[in-house]
Parts: C-alpha cells; sequence; structure tokens
C-alpha cells in the first residue's frame, strides 16, 4: 500500500526532480569508478587473445555500448508507450530524455565495430543484418528526436514520438537475433544468458565491469537530462 | 598481457590505431554528453 502511493508520489514531475539528482549524482561516481576498473581488468589483467591479438580489446566498450543500445531503445520505448497509454507526463520525459544517450552508445557500437572489423574482418563495413539493423537503430534514435524537435506542442510532440518509438521496437530483437537469422560476417554472441561464455573470465570481468559502468553512465545522464526538461517544460 | 613497457603498451601489437581509435573517441562522446548537459542543466537553472 505504502509503496503504491509512493510511486504516484514519484510520478510527479516535482516530487521526482530531487529523487533523479540525488541518483544521478551517486550513479555519475558509481559509473566512474567502475569504468576505471573494467579499464584496468580490460587491459593489464585480460590476456592477449590467441587468435586476435591485442585488437580485441575494443571489444570492452563495443559490447557493452551496442547492448546499451539495444537495451536504452526498448527502455524508451516502454516509457514512450506508458506516457502514450496513461498521458503521465513524466514517463515521456523520460522517454526523450533517453534518446540522446541511446543514439550516442548507437554510433558508438557502430564506431567501435568498424574499427575493430578493419584489421579483423577486412573492412569498416558490411551490409550484412546486424550491422545494418544497428544503423536503422541509429536512424530510430534519430528520427525520435527530430520527430520531437519538429512538433511545438510538448503534448503533441510525446504522443508523434511515442508512436514511432514503439513501432521501432521491433528492430531491437531483429538486431539480437539478426547473428542467428541470417548468415552475417558479424560473429554469433559470445556471452549469453543460457550457456557458459566463450571467454576467458578476465576478458569477461572486464567486458561486465565496463557493461555496469555504461549503464550508470546511461541512467546518471538520462535522468540529469530529465532534471533539464523538467525546468525547461513545468 | 605480459608488461613490456608504455611503448609496446600504445603499440597495441602494431593495431594501436584501431584500440585507440575506438577509445578515443568514445572517451569524447561521452565527454562531449557531459559538457552539453552540464550546459543545458546551467542555462535552464538561471
Amino acid at each position: 500500500m505504502s509503496t503504491a502511493i509512493r510511486w504516484f508520489w514519484y510520478a510527479s514531475p516535482q516530487t521526482f526532480f530531487p529523487l533523479a539528482g540525488r541518483i544521478a549524482a551517486a550513479c555519475w561516481v558509481g559509473a566512474a569508478l567502475l569504468a576505471a576498473a573494467g579499464l584496468y581488468v580490460g587491459f593489464f589483467v585480460a590476456p592477449t587473445d590467441a587468435q586476435q591479438g591485442e585488437v580485441y580489446r575494443v571489444i570492452f566498450i563495443h559490447v557493452p555500448a551496442a547492448w546499451m543500445s539495444m537495451f536504452l531503445y526498448l527502455v524508451m520505448a516502454c516509457w514512450a508507450a506508458i506516457g502514450l497509454a496513461f498521458n503521465t507526463r513524466l514517463s515521456s520525459m523520460m522517454a526523450s530524455a533517453i534518446a540522446p544517450t541511446g543514439a550516442l552508445f548507437t554510433f558508438l557500437a557502430l564506431w567501435t565495430g568498424a574499427l575493430w572489423g578493419r584489421p579483423t574482418w577486412g573492412t569498416y563495413w558490411v551490409w550484412d543484418a546486424r550491422l545494418t539493423s544497428e544503423l536503422i537503430l541509429l536512424f530510430l534514435y534519430l528520427g525520435f528526436m527530430a520527430l520531437q524537435a519538429a512538433i511545438e506542442d510538448p503534448r503533441r510532440a510525446d504522443r508523434a514520438g511515442a508512436v514511432l518509438a514503439i513501432v521501432g521496437a521491433v528492430n531491437v530483437p531483429i538486431i539480437y537475433y539478426s547473428v542467428q537469422w541470417w548468415n552475417t560476417l558479424h560473429q554469433g554472441a559470445s556471452v549469453s544468458l543460457t550457456r557458459a561464455p566463450s571467454m576467458a573470465s578476465s576478458m569477461l570481468t572486464g567486458m561486465l565491469l565496463m557493461a555496469l559502468a555504461f549503464w550508470l553512465y546511461s541512467i546518471a545522464a538520462s535522468l540529469t537530462r530529465v532534471r533539464c526538461i523538467i525546468r525547461e517544460r513545468e | 598481457m605480459s608488461w613490456g613497457g608504455w611503448g609496446e603498451f600504445w603499440a597495441m601489437g602494431g593495431k594501436g590505431f584501431y584500440v585507440w581509435g575506438a577509445y578515443a573517441v568514445t572517451l569524447a562522446a561521452l565527454a562531449l554528453e557531459v559538457y552539453f548537459l552540464r550546459r543545458r542543466s546551467r542555462e535552464t537553472k538561471a
């Protein structure tokens, strides 16, 4: 009972504002510490890869960035859908606040992937299913942001953006399963929930630490941005 | 990796351009986002 009341309490932008500030501050610090630990493990503990040599160390940012790009899109679409269904202002503001950070991680996944692909595959870019669907994800983020920026009335912008975000969500499972559904140059998943990871444990540790750092960074950036949006709109 | 001095570290087995190109752009992108967020926070506060 009391938790239900508190959730509604925080659904109001004014009451959420100071809480978001406190969570963001903690997450900035956590992200910095985890990134430092992840980079230490990634560069000084993890061994040289037998096949790829040193260049595989790009995966410590590539894989977490790619995970965040997909995950943030789903979170954004969920907030947008809640905002559309229940007409809650804060939910729509959260969706708008997540979009730029999601777009950033999508760009970084593509960029680091290209720089890893060149020495490993011999090419920066191919139009295979994984790379193409990830590029579409970047356009979905940018389209969402452009659409919202083009509509003057914020409530109408929220609704229009929400429809785009929800329809675009179908792309996320396509990205995730593309390496199984199609014959892609991009390799299959080395880490999954259903089986043991196919890499040295220190490599996995470095990658997971960086993934956690990106998580906290995304929370901090989104909450800082939602505070700006609350100030601008309310 | 076994430590062979800073020169070897930055060389990354001859793949330094790719490794550091990826890390430098990631760092720059995140730093830029933080910079713009701070600026937007300051502007909206006033």
